[in-house]
C-alpha cells in the first residue's frame, strides 16, 4: 500500500447522565490510493447565539474517515466562499481538487437552516444542493446526513455516517469492573448508556428495525438474555434458563431470536419465538454449538461448533435439518456475521496463534483474511455492506476498527480509559 | 485546465440556476427525515436512566484464600482445600493430573458436609470469540463438577456458571496472564 494517511480527530464524548468523559480518536491507518480530492469549505455561520456544531468540520471528518476522500485542510484553501457566485473554480482546480462543498448555517429562533452545495470543480457544475432545518440537538445528525448525501452522490454507495453503533465497554474500578452497553453515532460521538452493571454485559444485537437491542447480562450472577426498547428504556428478560443464555441473533423479520442455551446439558442453538415465547431446539450435537447468525433471507442459520474437535462454522436450515460444515481452512473459525446482501460471511479466523477477521464468499466458499491483528474479533457489517466493524487489540488497549470488504481501507476508533468491544452496527 | 473561459462561465451560470431549483425541490424531503430522527435522541436518554438502575456489586474473587470463611482448613497452605482454582490448557476442558488431588479433597469435604454448596465458575482466556469462550468455560466447570459427582457429591450442592473471558483473573495480554485466566474457581457459598 503506497498511500498511507493518518488523520487524528479528537473530540469529547459526553455522557449526559455521568461526569466521566471518554476521549475518542479516529485514525485512518490505511486509505485507498484513489481517494478523491475534495474541499469542504467552512460553512458561513450566521446567528445571534452562535452555532453549537461546526457542521462543515463534521462533514470533512466523515468524508476523510471513510478513506474514499482526501479533504483539503483549511489553511491551504484559496478562499472561503459560501455562495456559488463567490467560487473561483480555477483556484480550486489549481489545487487539484475534484469536488468542493460550500454552505451556510443560519440561526432562526433557535432552529438552524443548513444549506449546502456540492460542485464538480472541473466542470464548474453543481452536482447537488440541499437546504434543511435542524434543532441544535440534531445538528450533528444533520451533518452526518449531509455526509451520506455527498458520499452516495460521488461513490454510488450508500453512506453510513448517520448510522449508530452499539458496543460494550468495561473499565476497572478498584477490584471490580464496570460494564456498559452504549450506543454512539458512527463517529463515536453522542455516546449514551443503554445498560450498566458491575457484572458482565455481552453480545448486543440490534433488532432489524433498529428500535431494540438484545443482549446478555450477568447482573443476577447468572446469564440472562434481555430485550431493551431504546425509545423507552423498557426491557424484558426473554431467556433465563439454567446454564448458558447467550449469543442472541434476530431473525430478519424481527419475530424470533436464535440463541444458545445449555439447559439440556451442553450448548445448543434454539429458536425463541418472540410472539408466543415458544422454544425450538435446532442443534442436538454433544459438542459446543453457539454463536448462531441468521442469513438475511431468513432461510439459514450459521453457527460455531467444535463437533469436529476445533471450532468451525456450520450452516443449516432455520427450520432445522441437516447441518453442513462451511469452513475448512484454519483451525479456528467462529462468530459469523452475514453481509446485508447475504453474499459474504465475516468470521473470526484463527490460524495458530493469531485471530483475524476473514470473509467468505458464499457463492464460491473462498475465504479471504482481511486484517492482520493478533486478536481481532466480533465482526459486524455496515448497513451498506462495504465496511466491517470489529474489535481489536494492540498491547494493553482494546479498540474498534473498521476494514473495507476489499481489505484496502482500515480505520481505528479508540476510546481512552476503557476497553471497548463487541461493536454492532445499526441496521 | 481543460475548459476554456467561455465554456466555464456558461457552466457556472447553469450550475447556479439548477442549484436554485434543486434547493426548493429537496427541502421538504430533508425536513421530513430530520423530524423522523428527532425521536431517537430523547429515546436513548430515557433508556439511559432506566439502564443505570441495575447493580450487581459482588467483587471479583480475590485474596489468597477466598473460602477462608468456611473453615480453618481452607486457609491452611498444607491442606489441598486451600487451593480453590483449577487451571486448564488452551482450548481444553480436560482436568490436568496436578489438580486431581485438589478436586478430590473438595469432593471429600462436600460429601462430609452435605449442606454446603459450591459454585464452580468457569473462565477462559481472551483469545478467540467471546460466546465460544462462554461455552468453553462452562465445559471446564462441568468437568470439575462431574469429577466431584463421581466421588459422591450430591448434584444439589453444585452450581455451575461460566463467565468466559469476561472476568479475567489477570489483566495482562500475554501467555502468563492467559494461563491464569483459563480456570475454574470454586466459590463456597456462605451457609
Amino acid at each position: 500500500m503506497n498511500f498511507v494517511r493518518k488523520i487524528l480527530l479528537i473530540g469529547l464524548v459526553g455522557f449526559s447522565m455521568q461526569t466521566s468523559h471518554a476521549e475518542m480518536t479516529i485514525e485512518i491507518t490505511e486509505g485507498i490510493e484513489s481517494a478523491l480530492p475534495i474541499s469542504i469549505v467552512p460553512f458561513a455561520m450566521q446567528g445571534a447565539s452562535g452555532v453549537p456544531v461546526d457542521v462543515s468540520f463534521v462533514v470533512d471528518a466523515d468524508l476523510a474517515r471513510s478513506g474514499y476522500f482526501k479533504t483539503l485542510d483549511k489553511q491551504s484553501m484559496p478562499g472561503r466562499p459560501s455562495t456559488p457566485e463567490a467560487v473561483q473554480f480555477k483556484d480550486w482546480q489549481a489545487l487539484g481538487q475534484n469536488y468542493m462543498v460550500i454552505g451556510q448555517v443560519t440561526e432562526d429562533h433557535g432552529q438552524y437552516n443548513v444549506q449546502f452545495q456540492l460542485f464538480d470543480v472541473y466542470k464548474g457544475e453543481q452536482l447537488m444542493g440541499y437546504r434543511m432545518t435542524s434543532s441544535a440537538d440534531e445538528l450533528r445528525r444533520t451533518a452526518h446526513h449531509i455526509s451520506d448525501l455527498i458520499f452516495e452522490k460521488l461513490t454510488g454507495k450508500k453512506g453510513v455516517f448517520s448510522g449508530r453503533i452499539a458496543y460494550i465497554t468495561s473499565s476497572r474500578q478498584g477490584k471490580q469492573s464496570n460494564y456498559k452497553l452504549q450506543i454512539s453515532d458512527a463517529d463515536g460521538f453522542n455516546a449514551q448508556n443503554i445498560a450498566s452493571s458491575y457484572e458482565p454485559l455481552m453480545s448486543p444485537a440490534w433488532s432489524p428495525d433498529g428500535r431494540k437491542i438484545a443482549y446478555v447480562s450477568f447482573e443476577k450472577k447468572v446469564a440472562s438474555i434481555y430485550i431493551q426498547t431504546l425509545a423507552t428504556g423498557e426491557r424484558v428478560s426473554v431467556a433465563e434458563f439454567p446454564g448458558i443464555n447467550g449469543a442472541p441473533s434476530w431473525s430478519p423479520d424481527g419475530g424470533k431470536l436464535a440463541i444458545t442455551l445449555s439447559k439440556d446439558g451442553n450448548p445448543d442453538i434454539f429458536i425463541l419465538n418472540l410472539v408466543n415465547r415458544s422454544l425450538t431446539k435446532l442443534t442436538k450435537s454433544m459438542a459446543i454449538d453457539t454463536e448462531p447468525t441468521w442469513s438475511p433471507d431468513g432461510n439459514s442459520i450459521v453457527f460455531t461448533s467444535d463437533r469436529g474437535g476445533k471450532p468451525q462454522l456450520y450452516i443449516m436450515s432455520s427450520q432445522g435439518g441437516e447441518e453442513k460444515r462451511l469452513t475448512f481452512s484454519g483451525n479456528y473459525n467462529a462468530r459469523a456475521s452475514f453481509s446485508p446482501d447475504g453474499r459474504s460471511l465475516a468470521m473470526v479466523h484463527g490460524n495458530g496463534s493469531d485471530f483475524r477477521i476473514a470473509v467468505m464468499d458464499m457463492a464460491t466458499k473462498s475465504v479471504t483474511v482481511l486484517t492482520d491483528g493478533r486478536s481481532d474479533e466480533s465482526p459486524s457489517f455496515a448497513p451498506n455492506g462495504s465496511l466491517i466493524l470489529y474489535a481489536s487489540r494492540k498491547g494493553g488497549s482494546g479498540y474498534l476498527s473498521a476494514v473495507s470488504l476489499d481489505g484496502k481501507m482500515q480505520q481505528k476508533l479508540v476510546f481512552n480509559g476503557s476497553e471497548i468491544r463487541e461493536p454492532a452496527w445499526s441496521p | 485546465m481543460k475548459l476554456n473561459k467561455t465554456v466555464m462561465a456558461l457552466a457556472i451560470s447553469a450550475a447556479i440556476l439548477t442549484g436554485c431549483s434543486e434547493d426548493e425541490k429537496d427541502a421538504s424531503l430533508i425536513d421530513g427525515t430530520q423530524n423522523a430522527n428527532s425521536g431517537i435522541n430523547d429515546a436513548s436518554t430515557r433508556g439511559l436512566n432506566n439502564g443505570s438502575g441495575m447493580n450487581g456489586s459482588e467483587m471479583n474473587n480475590s485474596g489468597m484464600y477466598p473460602n477462608a470463611g468456611i473453615g480453618p482448613e481452607f486457609s491452611d497452605p498444607n491442606n489441598p482445600l486451600s487451593k480453590s482454582t483449577i487451571y486448564f490448557m488452551l482450548d481444553s476442558s480436560q482436568v490436568q493430573n496436578d489438580f486431581v488431588p485438589v478436586i478430590a479433597a473438595h469432593a471429600q469435604y462436600l460429601v462430609a458436609h452435605p449442606g454446603q454448596r459450591v459454585v464452580m465458575q468457569g473462565h477462559g482466556d481472551e483469545r478467540g470469540s467471546r460466546e465460544y469462550n462462554i461455552a468453553l468455560g462452562e465445559q471446564r466447570a462441568k468437568s470439575v463438577a462431574n469429577m466431584m459427582k463421581v466421588q459422591g457429591v450430591n448434584d444439589g450442592q453444585l452450581d455451575v456458571v461460566s463467565y468466559g473471558e469476561e472476568k479475567p483473573a489477570s489483566f495482562g495480554h500475554d501467555e502468563a496472564s492467559w494461563e491464569l485466566n483459563r480456570r475454574v474457581e470454586l466459590i463456597y457459598q456462605a451457609k
